[in-house]
């Protein structure tokens, strides 16, 4: 018999907006241009409070200019606009003239500010996104329609199966956790959603995810590099993205993006970003968040709370974590080569993405007819401070009493903006995602025997570091079925306990007889991968093809303190 | 400043009259009017009617006060200088009337410990960061306040009473923080230094207790300033390797609220601590020390917990287990102290890179 889930609800949520122009998404987009232009003057006074003298102010450029030229020489992408390098040939030129043929003070500020203004209005132009309703429609039904036929042919074994309706996504994506309180809060307030983020696909999951809710588009920061694939991108682009260069480090490019994220927020788009910042390499939960993004959800909400008049509610930003878990990860084996490569030795780590468009098919292709399940935790929403909310949207503290979060901003009675302050905010809301991604995050029956296997295989080897272990031949590595199955019932064990203490979550298909669930795990870890991180041989025993990725997937309950339980 | 102005400001408070904390209201009173959490009414009524309290001389802007709602109404800034034994139970009564928009600067130097049920301090054997939390942890769990800070340095209170010249830390994450407590405390005769790594300086106050009693004991052998050297400079070493097991950074316990607090305590024969190592060395059973004594040393207690700490984090840490074994285990201090010169320990540092 098969392990299979706890039969979905399958429930069709309601939009919570009817129509499409009521969305703040849309009034985004339909206003994009002047959007666009207050996005870059907000930049603009940023970086003059950031470097207030002219010399900084010329450096910064300078520096700018320099990378910006060194990453068109190094790093193009298929994406990048046609026009850029005359533009910053542009930009250079002007600043060597600045500096060569002194103007008078008055005229060569202006100048620098100009500069710098151009800079600012093209990255805000580069990061926007656009949001068009026909093509948000067509995608959108064409991700149902389509997923919905392949899910039918493949499963329902009979011709004509493509045209039945017997399955559709939900059977396959499972949606656990507070959902009612997010559509919610999303009409009481605006959502800033924080995913964990371990594959490409991620991006287009939650997309649907949040559709399938009943919610309004969110705008994304999705990587520039997306952009490469044509198929994703075109998604992408319906769906509400705005660009995010991770090439670009400079000093106006990130304030501009910074800007663009708080502003959105500010004027009440629903927001989503990864703020683990790129896919988990290692295959672990996130444990470190970037703070540069998710401050400006902090910023976002102070600035709601000093510019909203007296005798008005203040609209609230509700923080909610959510986990994707996964069975399989498409790019692990690539993942962690990059990530065991970084951690062996201090390398560049060049951003490419192996994946076209052909292999995105065949893994839609797989992932329709492997049996392989995708869930997605909704996390309780959190004030930007990580105070629980309930569900009127009251920040409430340990005890159940209701916070005012605009007191988080007073000093001596006045709301004062203090950056520092806010940074300590940032970092302490970080924490407490990280700690709820821990506590949503669903244990599947791959992970356990991922975890269990490496850990038995590293306690094998005690003398041996964790580059020594993974040089290790395959062929020697084999572990004997029942001391398997032993300690797998024992890690289980502590994770329902884990559970109880609501630190850690878990599948329904864990449960019940363990055998069942160590072949449902043997079945589903990495079963796309060509070579399978572990697998049961002819005489029964654990071995595996590819203990690198096994080591991936492993990495998934790291956190947990499960190890003294091998 | 002038006391015309002191109305205008708002005012400060502090919760806890003993020493350190009247000598805090005094310092605070300069600048601010204070109100001074007293437990009992008597207390109120004797300080109403002789401005002192136990010998402390109090400042006329300071005000007693024995209501914790309307002392938190009151104030937006509050020092709580309770012992560490009732900061939780403190914390637990004044959580209910704080606001996010509170700021909270602790004066206690010592640890809480929430113990599995069943188990005492004595019975338990090892102890962990899950268990062990410092006051400023224990503010934030208990309240809602994130804007915490915490008071340490050297700073015996009869010195500061006496106008003597003196520096404390003022240790938060929070900018904001630091310089409210440096707006309130400094004076000509006090400097006050700022530190953004709060539970290394919360650390730094606590594990100095330990040497303090070690300092005792050696003087109370009768040995003279060479192995109080020794024992200062070794001391700082386990405290760092200790207090980086618990979370704190090497820097915190450089700066005045470690070795500068270290050193003076060390060279205080009338602290607790280093009295209970003065009679322990002079052959006192330790059940007799803790009888002489009205109010348990803190050291005592943080022996017995950083042992555990120690053994759970597997820290080298033998200046404290070998006090944890003349406190609790009947060794003798001669004996403990033959031990320790014996101990094959021989790199001079190792935490410095």
């Amino acid at each position: 018999m098969e392990v299979i889930e706890k039969k979905n609800k399958n429930k069709r949520y309601k939009p919570i907006l009817d129509k499409i122009p009521d969305w703040p998404v849309y009034q985004l987009s339909k206003n994009r241009k002047e959007f666009i232009e207050d996005v870059a003057e907000h930049a603009f006074k940023r970086i003059k409070e950031m470097r207030p003298t002219r010399k900084q102010l010329v450096d910064e450029l300078e520096a700018t200019v320099y990378r910006e030229q060194q990453r068109m020489k190094r790093n193009r992408w298929r994406v990048d606009p046609p026009d850029e390098s005359k533009f910053w040939a542009k930009v250079k030129e002007d600043l060597i003239e600045l500096t060569a043929r002194p103007l008078d003070d008055n005229a060569t500020e202006r100048k620098e500010d100009e500069i710098l203004k151009r800079i600012v209005q093209r990255y805000a132009g580069e990061i926007a996104g656009n949001f068009k309703p026909s093509s948000y429609r067509f995608a959108r039904e064409i991700i149902q329609f389509w997923f919905a036929r392949l899910l039918n042919a493949t499963r329902v074994k009979k011709f004509g199966a493509i045209f039945r309706n017997q399955y559709t996504l939900r059977d396959k994506i499972q949606i656990v956790g507070k959902v009612k309180q997010l559509r919610n809060l999303a009409k009481k307030g605006t959502i800033v959603m924080v995913p964990t983020h371990s594959s490409n696909l991620d991006s287009i999951l939650i997309g649907w995810v949040i559709h399938a809710l009943g919610l309004p588009a969110f705008i994304y920061g999705a990587g520039l590099n997306l952009f490469n694939i044509k198929i994703i991108a075109y998604f992408m682009n319906s769906l509400g993205a705005y660009k995010v260069d991770r090439r670009k480090k400079n000093l106006p490019y990130l304030e501009t993006l910074k800007m663009y994220s708080g502003l959105a927020i500010e004027k009440g788009a629903h927001s989503l970003f990864f703020p683990g910042g790129t896919r988990s390499r290692s295959g672990n939960i996130e444990k470190m968040l970037k703070l540069g993004l998710l401050s400006t959800a902090t910023e976002a909400q102070r600035n709601i709370y000093l510019k909203t008049p007296e005798g008005q509610e203040p609209r609230k930003i509700f923080v909610v974590p959510v986990t994707l878990n996964y069975h399989f990860v498409l790019e692990a084996p690539e993942l962690i080569d990059d990530y065991l490569s970084i951690k062996g030795q201090d390398r560049y780590l060049p951003e490419d993405d192996k994946y076209g468009s052909v292999q995105l098919i065949q893994f839609l292709f797989k992932f329709f007819t492997k049996g392989s399940n995708i869930s997605v935790s909704i996390g309780r929403g959190l004030d930007i401070m990580g105070n629980y909310v309930d569900e009127e949207g009251n920040s409430l503290d340990a005890q159940g009493r209701i916070i005012d979060t605009r007191d988080y901003f007073l000093s001596n009675g006045q709301i004062t903006i203090d950056k520092q302050r806010e940074d300590e905010y940032t970092r302490m809301l970080s924490q407490r995602i990280v700690a709820e991604y821990h506590k949503i995050h669903r244990t599947f029956a791959s992970h356990l025997v991922a975890f269990v296997a490496f850990e038995m295989w590293q306690k094998q080897h005690p003398k041996l570091d964790l580059f020594g272990l993974l040089r290790l031949p395959e062929e020697e590595l084999s572990l004997d079925y029942p001391e398997f199955r032993k300690t797998c019932k024992r890690v289980r064990k502590q994770i329902y306990n884990l559970k109880k203490e609501g630190k850690a979550n878990h599948a329904t298909h864990l449960k019940g007889k363990i055998d069942l669930v160590i072949k449902h795990g043997l079945e589903n870890v990495g079963n796309f991968h060509l070579k399978r991180p572990l697998l049961m041989d002819k005489k029964g025993n654990i071995i595996t093809k590819d203990l690198n990725t096994l080591y991936f997937y492993h990495n998934r309950l790291v956190g947990y303190d499960l190890e003294k339980f091998i | 400043m002038t006391s015309r102005s002191l109305s205008d400001l708002p005012p400060v408070g502090v919760i806890g009259s003993g020493n350190f904390g009247t000598t805090v209201a005094n310092l605070l009173a300069r600048h601010r009017n204070v109100f001074l959490y007293v437990r009992d009414e008597k207390t109120i009524d004797h300080i109403l009617q002789k401005r002192e309290i136990r010998g402390h001389k109090l400042n006329k802007h300071i005000t007693p006060i024995n209501d914790l709602a309307e002392l938190a109404r009151q104030c937006d800034i509050i020092f709580p200088i309770v012992p560490s034994a009732h900061f939780r139970a403190m914390m637990k009564k004044l959580s209910p009337y704080l606001h996010p928009y509170h700021v909270l600067i602790h004066g206690s130097k010592g640890l809480d410990i929430t113990l599995p049920k069943g188990q005492t301090l004595e019975t338990v054997t090892k102890l962990s960061r899950t268990q062990v939390k410092t006051m400023s942890e224990v503010i934030r769990e208990e309240s809602v306040v994130v804007r915490v800070g915490c008071l340490a340095g050297p700073n015996l209170s009869k010195e500061l009473s006496a106008r003597q010249p003196a520096a404390t830390v003022i240790a938060s994450p929070f900018n904001e923080v630091i310089s409210i407590g440096k707006r309130l405390l400094r004076s000509d005769r006090f400097q006050v230094y700022g530190n953004n790594e709060l539970i290394g300086v919360e650390l730094a106050g606590v594990l100095k207790n330990i040497i303090a009693i070690a300092a005792g004991a050696l003087n109370g052998m009768g040995y003279g300033e060479n192995a109080r050297g020794l024992l200062i400079s070794r001391g700082v070493v386990e405290i760092i390797h200790l207090g980086r097991a618990l979370g704190g950074k090497t820097k915190a316990f450089l700066g005045v609220a470690g070795i500068g607090d270290l050193v003076a305590t060390c060279n205080s024969p009338l602290s607790r601590n280093f009295q209970v190592g003065y009679k322990l060395a002079q052959g006192m059973k330790p059940q007799e020390v803790f009888e002489s004594m009205d109010e348990v040393a803190e050291g005592v207690n943080t022996v017995r917990i950083m042992k555990k700490c120690a053994d759970f984090y597997k820290v080298r840490a033998p200046i404290t287990s070998t006090l944890y074994k003349v406190l609790f285990e009947d060794v003798t201090v001669k004996e403990a102290l033959d031990y320790l010169m014996r101990y094959p320990l021989n790199i001079d540092i190792d935490f410095i890179d």
